[in-house]
């Protein structure tokens, strides 16, 4: 598909799962802040499930299909999808066709970023091996930038047996929770002793208000300050996804996607990956608190997403093959393997035929 | 998660950990960090992403699903420190323009008031010495240089700025830098410089690289616009030297 945009939205950016393997020098990693959203919306469209999105923040864009055909599924916040003027449910992929319009009536007061996964994935070039914009360096994605009115957005290849996948809905059960008002499980971190024990118990005991500074890079929190043993600097270290540093004036800043690869504030903790997923989502204003879970638990809740990504995948195999009778289900429809010719890795995705 | 003699193993969430060697600058500090990262390398450990060193530490990032965290993490104990403490590291030294103060350098002031020096012997403190490169981190090509007079150690400002200009020379604590692109950030900004230390359609990437030597030299504000017009027109070469020293 060939896809022109007419308005931007307010900020509107190309993003994969993000630029790993370049943090050693400096590169920060980037990728969709709800990554969980983005696999979703990727398998609906019958992507590989790390393909290149549209992020969009707030408000979103107007886009029109100016030449053929393919499936958009919309995940994560709900920003009033509209097709042709007429609303459309999420989490459900929709047949596009040349002279249809997306585009967004506003947000419902619950999250704030939503995914337009195109199939074939949005196709810019890759930059250290990835499409994601990473917009303070101006790389990746659009020429570095968000998308802007006039830009014109082109998809990759048709994946394999994209017209069965057409109308593919997520199940209730398989969409994620992103919108609750649970606590953001907490793992301890590399500089945990240089709190003081008052300085952990208001972190874990009190509630923060996310304020207006809360982007790609990180959120901003206020209230009760966290207090240090003596200061909270330290000699550089790596910052991972969700760690939550407090600079000296006590206040908890959590890291996100756009993250600096290393910086000098202690951390406390390190958010679970699955609830920066749902941190993203929360508006300026929102009220958060902050639970300590163990290394342990947070693995377990990481594996329950990955169970849930998967599901989705047999989910999809089983909808593609519907016609066929219910006993014929066993074992894998579908995967991939890779296969080295003459030098070259070749990346194969099979899906069995019916 | 245990340790050894030499660092600490560290949690750093549910797809990375951190082995700190400890809460210091040191040369001799700095190559554990990078020898451990090539011993880990080589042995090629499935589901690791990446490793990034630190002045202090290496962080492991993993794939959960990939990844014997366990099996890791009693591994890394069985590093001698005679693997630890070995290797030259290849040196160079590039030579970096600096214009100091007014508005390229606005905490210039700060920095003279809090030390009760004049600007001038800031600049001559700070110009002086061949930093050590240990590292890259913050921001794509960000140097972290060691090896600054202590004269001219200031904390960093209590609440982060919400943009520095790229080329920023700033100072935090014991530790002097240069922003290669416009972010936040909490140094004390004493100067500036018009090279691009970052340049994604440059191979490599990055200007300074690990365990170069990096020097600084004043120039007056002209001889800046001078040199920033060559480099916006791709004809500035750096100057670089070699390191003579060990």
């Amino acid at each position: 598909m060939k896809i022109r945009v007419l308005s931007s939205g307010l900020l509107s950016t190309i993003q994969d799962k993000g630029r790993w393997g370049f943090q050693a020098i400096g590169m920060p990693v980037a990728g969709a802040m709800d990554l969980y959203s983005l696999k979703i919306g990727n398998i609906l469209s019958g992507n590989p499930e790390n393909a290149a999105a549209l992020e969009i923040t707030f408000k979103g864009p107007t886009l029109e299909v100016i030449h053929g055909e393919g499936l958009l599924s919309c995940t994560g916040a709900d920003l009033g999808l509209r097709i042709n003027d007429r609303p459309c449910p999420l989490w459900r992929s929709i047949t596009l066709t040349a002279g249809d319009q997306v585009s967004f009536s506003g947000l419902d007061g619950k999250g704030c970023r939503g995914y337009l996964c195109f199939s074939g994935g949005i196709d810019v070039p890759q930059v250290m091996n990835s499409r994601s914009t990473y917009l303070r360096g101006g790389i990746g994605g659009m020429n570095g930038r968000a998308i802007s009115s006039g830009d014109l957005l082109e998809t990759g290849p048709l994946p394999y047996l994209w017209k069965r996948t057409a109308g593919l809905e997520c199940p209730h059960h398989l969409i994620p929770d992103l919108f609750n008002d649970l606590p953001f499980r907490v793992i301890p971190g590399p500089q945990e002793d240089k709190f003081t024990d008052q300085g952990k118990n208001t972190f874990y005991s009190s509630v923060y208000t996310v304020t207006d500074l809360a982007d790609r890079m990180g959120f901003r929190l206020k209230g009760t300050p966290v207090e240090h043993i003596s200061s909270a600097d330290i000699i550089s270290d790596a910052i991972p996804l969700g760690a939550v540093q407090i600079p000296g004036h006590g206040q908890p800043i959590v890291m996100m996607a756009d993250r600096q690869t290393t910086g000098g504030y202690a951390k406390i903790g390190v958010m679970s990956s699955v609830d920066v997923y749902r941190l993203a989502q929360k508006l300026p204003g929102e009220k958060i608190r902050f639970t300590r879970i163990t290394l342990e638990e947070a693995l377990y809740i990481r594996s329950l997403m990955e169970q849930t990504i998967l599901e989705m995948k047999r989910v999809r195999a089983k909808y593609r093959s519907r016609i066929l009778p219910k006993d014929h289900f066993s074992g894998d429809l579908s995967g991939t393997f890779s296969v080295v010719l003459d030098g070259v890795v070749h990346r194969i995705d099979w899906e069995e035929k019916f | 998660m245990g340790d050894s003699s030499d660092f600490r193993v560290l949690q750093g969430g549910d797809n990375c950990i951190i082995i700190d060697f400890g809460e210091e600058i040191s040369m001799g500090l700095n190559r554990k960090v990078h020898n451990l990262k090539n011993w880990i390398s080589k042995k090629q450990y499935p589901g690791i992403i990446e490793t990034v060193p630190t002045y202090r530490s290496l962080a492991v990032y993993f794939d959960p699903d990939k990844f014997d965290l366990k099996y890791f993490s009693g591994d890394v104990q069985k590093v001698e420190p005679p693997i630890l403490d070995s290797f030259p590291p290849e040196r160079k030294i590039i030579h970096i323009p600096v214009s100091y103060g007014n508005h390229f350098g606005p905490d210039l002031t700060d920095v003279a008031e809090y030390h009760g020096l004049t600007m001038e012997k800031v600049i001559q403190i700070h110009s002086r010495p061949i930093y050590h490169c240990y590292m890259l981190g913050f921001t794509p090509g960000f140097a972290y240089l060691g090896g600054m007079d202590e004269r001219i150690a200031t904390p960093r400002l209590t609440e982060p700025r919400k943009a520095i200009p790229s080329g920023s020379v700033g100072i935090a604590g014991h530790q002097t830098g240069i922003y290669p692109i416009e972010s936040p950030g909490g140094w004390k900004i004493i100067g500036r410089t018009p090279l691009k230390l970052f340049d994604p359609s440059a191979d490599p990437p990055v200007m300074i690289l690990s365990g170069w030597g990096v020097r600084f030299y004043p120039v007056p504000t002209d001889k800046y616009e001078a040199i920033k017009e060559m480099v916006l027109s791709g004809r500035y070469e750096p100057e670089i030297t070699a390191r003579e020293d060990r």
